[in-house]
């Protein structure tokens, strides 16, 4: 039987690990207490040698990204990113909302270690709920003397504030999120500078995703060599994984990295229901190219698997596709949401979303032409590693995933002028149209 | 002519101070001139934001018009937002969205003559495990079906 491994989330059960005494009941700010008397330089040591890997998309070094920052005296910030927009993912607002204390005392651990006197929590706008419990922790944080001057009697000062976005996919990537925290359209910056060097006003900052923060406690707790311990060599640790789509028991399920995909689906998630079957899995959020079924039954859910497949771990949200869909209509879908979120800065994305857009959707009306094919893999190709930042190679991929796996669906629905799946066309870029 | 009220100008003006720099206030700002305002954003709110803020109106307008949260036409009170997007989509998120339009008898986007609904799809909310979902006001209502959804949205007055 497939089992989670409950590391992170061992207590998010319980409803009072939401509030501070529940929280320090249970283990809570102890670790806060360990790592001031630790030198900060040791944490951050520590942290590389975990081998812990943003959990936000990238799966870059978390240690290796916070060497970069210039070693002097000069103010930088912490920046958590909890915009969490990518498709298919919902494991951060679970944390925000089971665990806010776990993630504050992750950044506080972390704020010391870069020396930082002042982080920011963007939480996009819609997360009405994490913000009102975040607030509330925030509070008790300081009140209890965590955060604030001379925190616990080590001298170290620092400052937390949230800071909410406004509804735009892209101000998750950090650049973006950069320029909304500056009060400026969430437009992507050209890199480098990296922010590590040159971010929020032009100071050095460092941003991570709220689980790769919260996962710094349990370094500190457990020692680097118990966490590199857990997941595989490459790819240590556990990972709250977003199931969704067409799966019984939809839900986060935390397992160490490595875990089988087919575990993951038939097991934690019940599988399919009855007379259903497998048909395609989007294992990172739907900016990882789609695997077939054939794939998805050899999977691993780690880094490297997933990148040798062509495909990513990302941020771990697992989107189950089974037989009843049409996969033209699935990337129509994704088509328009990357054309809607494209921020307009750079041509190939701005152009190349639009297109994309545009013909799956012609195809999906019925009026595809035998060319638009290989025109999607074209649009597609020019789309990729030409950008200010990675949210147009996000919305190429996908596209060429599905056009190549599942290139049948999509010849039949210009040929026929209807779903092979579904046996109609459909009308207009909305679904709801496409049913009147 | 808008003008915010005492309240939304002390919050707008403590904005100010919040945060490292002066521009980061324009996104709060903003939020609190769509409250003030029945939950939309006209020139003339951007204009009093301007005066208060002592930030250029093409500077503030430039933030407004990047952002989906900030609407820019007026919206029923009860604004129902359904997730289009993939999880939802293959969990029934189409015909959430037309039976809904269908019982109001409104289209997409467009206010119900009452003024109470205005219905609109969005993408992803981050509620893709319990989809498919809508978003009314601050709410996220959840595992929906399209009659469960309407003896929600009937409740609403
Ligand atoms: C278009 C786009 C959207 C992104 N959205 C998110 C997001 O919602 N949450 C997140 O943590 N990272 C997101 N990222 C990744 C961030 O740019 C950044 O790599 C990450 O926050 C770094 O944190 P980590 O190292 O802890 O993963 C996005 C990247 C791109 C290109
Ligand atoms: S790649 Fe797209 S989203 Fe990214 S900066 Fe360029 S236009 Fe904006
Ligand atoms: S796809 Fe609807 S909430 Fe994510």
């Amino acid at each position: 039987m497939a089992q989670e491994t409950k590391y992170l989330s061992e207590f998010y059960h319980l409803p009072e690990f939401k509030g501070l005494t529940g929280y320090k009941k249970n283990g809570g700010y102890a670790d806060l207490v360990k790592a001031l008397k630790m030198p900060p330089q040791l944490i951050i040591d520590e942290v590389k040698a975990s081998g812990l890997r943003g959990r936000g998309g990238a799966g870059f070094s978390t240690g290796m990204k916070w060497g970069f920052l210039p070693k002097n005296n000069e103010p930088r910030y912490l920046l958590c990113n909890a915009d969490e927009g990518e498709p298919g993912t919902f494991k951060d607002r679970m944390m925000m909302e089971k665990a806010p204390h776990q993630l504050i005392e992750g950044m506080i651990i972390s704020a010391f270690a870069i020396g930082s006197k002042k982080s920011y929590i963007y939480v996009r706008g819609e997360y009405d709920e994490s913000i009102a419990t975040l607030e509330v922790a925030i509070r008790e944080a300081y009140t209890a003397g965590y955060l604030g001057k001379n925190i616990l009697g080590s001298g170290f000062d620092h400052d937390m504030d949230i800071y909410r976005g406004a509804g735009a996919y892209i101000c998750g990537e950090e650049t973006g999120m950069i320029s909304s925290l500056e009060g400026l359209k969430g437009q992507p910056k050209l890199k480098p500078p990296f922010p590590a060097v040159q971010g929020y006003l032009k100071k050095p900052t460092i941003v991570n995703n709220v689980e790769t923060l919260a996962v710094v406690k349990y370094v500190i707790r457990d020692g680097a060599a118990h966490y590199k311990k857990m997941g595989t060599e490459k790819s240590a640790g556990t990972k709250l994984f977003s199931l969704s789509g067409n799966i019984t028991k939809p839900g986060n399920y935390e397992v160490p990295l490595g875990f089988p995909l087919k575990d993951m689906i038939y097991g934690l998630g019940g599988g399919f229901k009855p007379g259903r079957k497998l048909k395609a899995v989007i294992p990172g959020g739907s900016s990882a190219p789609v695997l077939n079924a054939e794939e998805s039954e050899k999977a691993l859910m780690d880094y490297e698997n997933l990148a040798q497949m062509g495909s990513m771990l990302g941020s771990g949200a697992i989107i189950v596709i089974d037989d009843s869909q049409c996969m033209v209509q699935c990337l129509a879908n994704l088509t328009h949401f990357y054309h809607h979120e494209s921020c307009g800065q750079c041509t190939p994305c701005r152009e190349g979303t639009g297109w994309l857009d545009k013909i799956t959707h012609s195809i999906l009306s019925g009026q595809g032409r035998l060319q638009d094919i290989e025109l999607l893999l074209k649009i597609s190709d020019n789309m990729k590693g030409r950008t200010i930042c990675a949210l147009s190679d996000a919305a190429a991929l996908p596209v060429i995933s599905f056009v190549t796996k599942f290139r049948d669906e999509f010849e039949f629905f210009v040929r026929e002028g209807k779903s092979k799946i579904k046996g109609t066309a459909y009308k207009g870029t909305s679904h709801v149209e496409m049913h009147h | 002519m808008f003008q915010l009220s005492p309240e939304g100008k002390e919050q707008v003006l403590s904005e100010l101070k919040r945060y490292e720099a002066k521009q980061s206030a324009v996104l709060p700002a903003l939020y609190i001139g769509q409250r003030e305002n029945k939950g939309f954003i006209t020139p003339a709110v951007i204009q009093e934001l301007s005066k208060v803020m002592e930030i250029p109106e093409s500077q503030i307008n430039e933030v407004f018009t990047f952002y989906t949260m900030y609407n820019k036409k007026n919206v029923g009170k009860y604004h129902v937002q359904i997730c289009r997007t993939l999880s939802c989509m293959i969990n029934g998120a189409d015909e959430l969205a037309a039976h809904i339009c269908n019982e109001l008898n409104v289209k997409l986007d467009q206010m119900t003559p009452d003024g109470r609904f205005t219905v609109s799809e969005v993408e992803c909310l981050g509620s893709c495990g319990t989809a498919p979902m809508m978003q009314i006001g601050n709410k996220y209502f959840e595992n929906l079906t399209p009659e469960s959804a309407m003896n929600l949205i009937r409740t609403m007055k």
